[in-house]
């Protein structure tokens, strides 16, 4: 115990003494999640729209000015042939084209039904999705509204329709920084769990210093939690600087108690750092440890459900997301933040990490040697 | 009494695919309150031998103890007695001098006060600079920072790995007095150096050569097994006497000793004859020549080449 205290009080003297690692650890955090949030923008308005209208009638007339008014699309293009508007998708200046054939509003009045064309520039895949998605409910809003007008009356109507309208819960607004910040913040926190200890003890490494830790009485386990410990604060200070931010600046208030995020983080908090140990233990040199550890860290994050539902990945991933200890904070920030979840629900993701706990510094402690072969 | 007993120890290095011998079958014994010098030239497996000895580093196969306890299956109780000094600077650069200390002396469950009498003399010397960080002392000062926090616990036995490479004449000088004051403490030390004029300040040296021991002796015995007849030469025209020497056929070997040529020659009687034949033979300017006694550094060729 007396040498633990000894190796914590040098730890931190180190830390404080070190004036980059406060940079590193509370502006960069802060600056990622005053910017991300605002940047990574889910919500997909301003779809540039060209309208070939062989027809220019009344009903393409009402269909172009009911996509437009909208407010997904903004109408960039107006022209007479198919090949010209596909000019101006190879130019970059449409998205998204809508071909009303000649004789549309003819062939709905007489024949009943008519065809519209619709094409969609797929570079950007999430735009394309959402733009046709939308385009589509705008159309089929648009049958409605014409069926209805022909019916006339209402208590006649031969086909039953059945509207579908929908509420979202949770997320009543739809708001996607409700949604990101959460995930932004266990990113963050990732990343200077997983680096910040493990190039520290590679330090040491460098410098020799370890050597000199080695000769003496100091047991494994008191090294290894002299290390843990002061990044464990760190992370959590930083965690704590995290939830302000999102308090302050993007009113999101936990649904859930604070309690049950701190309880999760901390566990979370000693498998990423545990992580991070066992990376040092195979690390000779700083560079080593920060590449590989930002090649993992990287990976976990784009595998956590951050940027893409983990529902939407093909099945062996959502299987690779289960040995991904980030997905399950994110899972978790999200329902306590957003659904009030309650440590009864989170049960088995804590279950989960005290299992990446057990096994990274398991791992890690049995790997770390004081002497070499 | 041994306090550090070495026997048949072996060590390689696996570089790439080419196996690299540090130690072959090494096997020596210090005696308790020693000074043992490690002598020997880069790459000559000093290192290798300490990190062994002070239980970091595994050897292939052998036996090692130190104070009587096993580096293998003792190494625990090893280390709390022991100090060992590395060859490269590894305190802790943005901790202060005094901060370092501390912190060495608390590992091993001491204080600095109880003791200061140990490292009084090298510490006392850094002590006005002990709020400075131990990065930003002179190499010197380095040192004698290392060896405070190597000694702060009172070690039986203390491992100095070159602790000398580096450092000013002035600072040699006064490790070394230190050194003598810590043996009449009853501190055994091994020290390794590649300072040939170092090993007669040693009570015993071991010659190391590629890993293998060339002669385990005091400095006086090295010396006194000397078997040649040995003179310094020096000339003008360096070069062309030195090739002179050379052809000669009753000389054993002939190198560059400082502004001197030492030459050594194979059986003892005529040799002022033979050079004086050999200077005649050429036009060489102030020549001057007189027979010698042997220092290590003579020895250590010698035995070199053998």
């Amino acid at each position: 115990m007396r040498v633990l205290m000894l190796l914590l009080q040098k730890e931190l003297k180190q830390i404080s003494r070190d004036p980059s690692i406060f940079r590193i650890l509370f502006i960069m955090p802060m600056v990622q999640l005053l910017i991300l949030p605002l940047a990574a923008d889910y919500e997909i308005k301003n779809i540039n729209l060209g309208v070939v209208d062989h027809d220019h009638s009344e009903y393409s007339r009402k269909l172009t000015n009911k996509l437009i008014s909208s407010g997904y699309f903004k109408l960039k293009d107006y022209n007479t042939s198919f090949k010209s508007a596909l000019h101006s998708v190879e130019l970059d200046k449409t998205d998204l084209i809508v071909e009303i054939p000649s004789q549309f509003e003819r062939k709905l009045v007489t024949e009943n039904e008519s065809t519209l064309f619709v094409a969609v520039n797929a570079i950007n895949g999430i735009k394309a999705g959402l733009g046709s998605a939308y385009i589509q409910s705008i159309i089929s809003d648009y049958n409605q509204e014409i069926r209805l007008q022909w019916l006339g009356h209402p208590s006649f109507n031969p086909q039953p329709t059945i509207e579908i309208s929908s509420s979202d819960w949770y997320n009543p607004h739809m708001n996607y920084k409700v949604f990101m910040v959460p995930g932004i913040l266990v990113m963050l926190v990732t990343m200077i769990g997983s680096s910040f200890a493990a190039n520290n003890i590679v330090r040491e490494k460098e410098m020799g210093t370890i050597e000199q830790i080695n000769v003496s009485p100091i047991k494994k386990f008191q090294f290894i939690l002299g290390k843990l410990i002061p990044f464990w604060l760190l992370a959590m200070v930083v965690l704590t600087i995290g939830m302000f931010i999102a308090r302050i600046v993007y009113n999101i208030i936990p649904l859930g108690s604070y309690f049950t995020i701190y309880l999760f983080a901390s566990i979370y908090l000693l498998a990423i750092l545990g992580l991070g140990l066992l990376l040092s233990t195979y690390a000779q040199t700083q560079q080593q440890s920060m590449l590989v550890s930002f090649f993992i860290t990287m990976i976990f994050n784009l595998l956590s459900g951050l940027y893409t539902p983990i529902e939407s990945m093909p099945v062996w991933a959502q299987i690779i997301t289960k040995f991904n200890p980030v997905s399950y904070f994110i899972e978790v920030m999200r329902m306590v933040m957003l659904k009030g979840s309650g440590i009864h629900d989170i049960r088995y993701h804590i279950l989960a990490l005290l299992g990446f706990t057990t096994l990274f510094n398991t791992w890690a402690i049995l790997n770390y040697r004081k002497r070499s072969g | 009494m041994a306090e550090v007993v070495v026997e048949h120890i072996k060590k390689t290095y696996k570089i790439k695919k080419e196996t690299f011998t540090a130690l072959s079958d090494i096997s020596f014994s210090v005696d308790a309150g020693e000074i043992f010098g490690i002598i020997g030239p880069d790459g000559a497996g000093k290192t290798s031998l300490f990190r062994i000895l002070t239980t970091l580093l595994l050897a292939d196969s052998g036996k090692a103890t130190v104070m009587g306890l096993d580096v293998v299956k003792q190494y625990k109780e090893i280390r709390r007695s022991i100090g060992y000094m590395p060859g490269k600077f590894s305190l802790y650069s943005d901790l202060t001098v005094q901060e370092n200390l501390e912190f060495f002396a608390t590992i091993f469950n001491t204080t600095i006060e109880a003791n200061y009498g140990l490292v009084k003399d090298i510490y006392s010397q850094i002590e006005p600079f002990k709020k400075r960080k131990s990065g930003q002392l002179s190499g010197g000062m380095k040192q004698k920072l290392a060896l405070s926090c190597a000694l702060i616990h009172k070690p039986t036995v203390l491992f100095l790995d070159e602790p000398t490479t580096g450092v000013d004449a002035v600072s040699r000088k006064e490790l070394w007095e230190m050194l003598h004051r810590l043996k009449r403490d009853g501190i055994t030390i091994l020290i390794s150096t590649p300072y040939m004029d170092e090993a007669g300040l040693c009570d015993r040296v071991a010659l190391f050569q590629k890993g293998r021991i060339l002669s385990i002796n005091t400095p006086k015995g090295i010396i006194k097994n000397y078997a040649y007849p040995l003179w310094a030469v020096k000339a003008v025209e360096m070069y062309q006497l030195m090739n002179a020497i050379l052809k000669e056929p009753s000389v054993e070997s002939c190198y560059l000793f400082g502004q001197y040529t030492h030459v050594a020659f194979k059986n003892r009687g005529g040799e002022q004859a033979i050079l004086e034949d050999i200077i005649k033979r050429g036009t060489y300017t102030q020549v001057e020549y007189h027979p010698i006694e042997a220092n290590i550094e003579d020895c250590f060729m010698s035995l070199m080449k053998d």
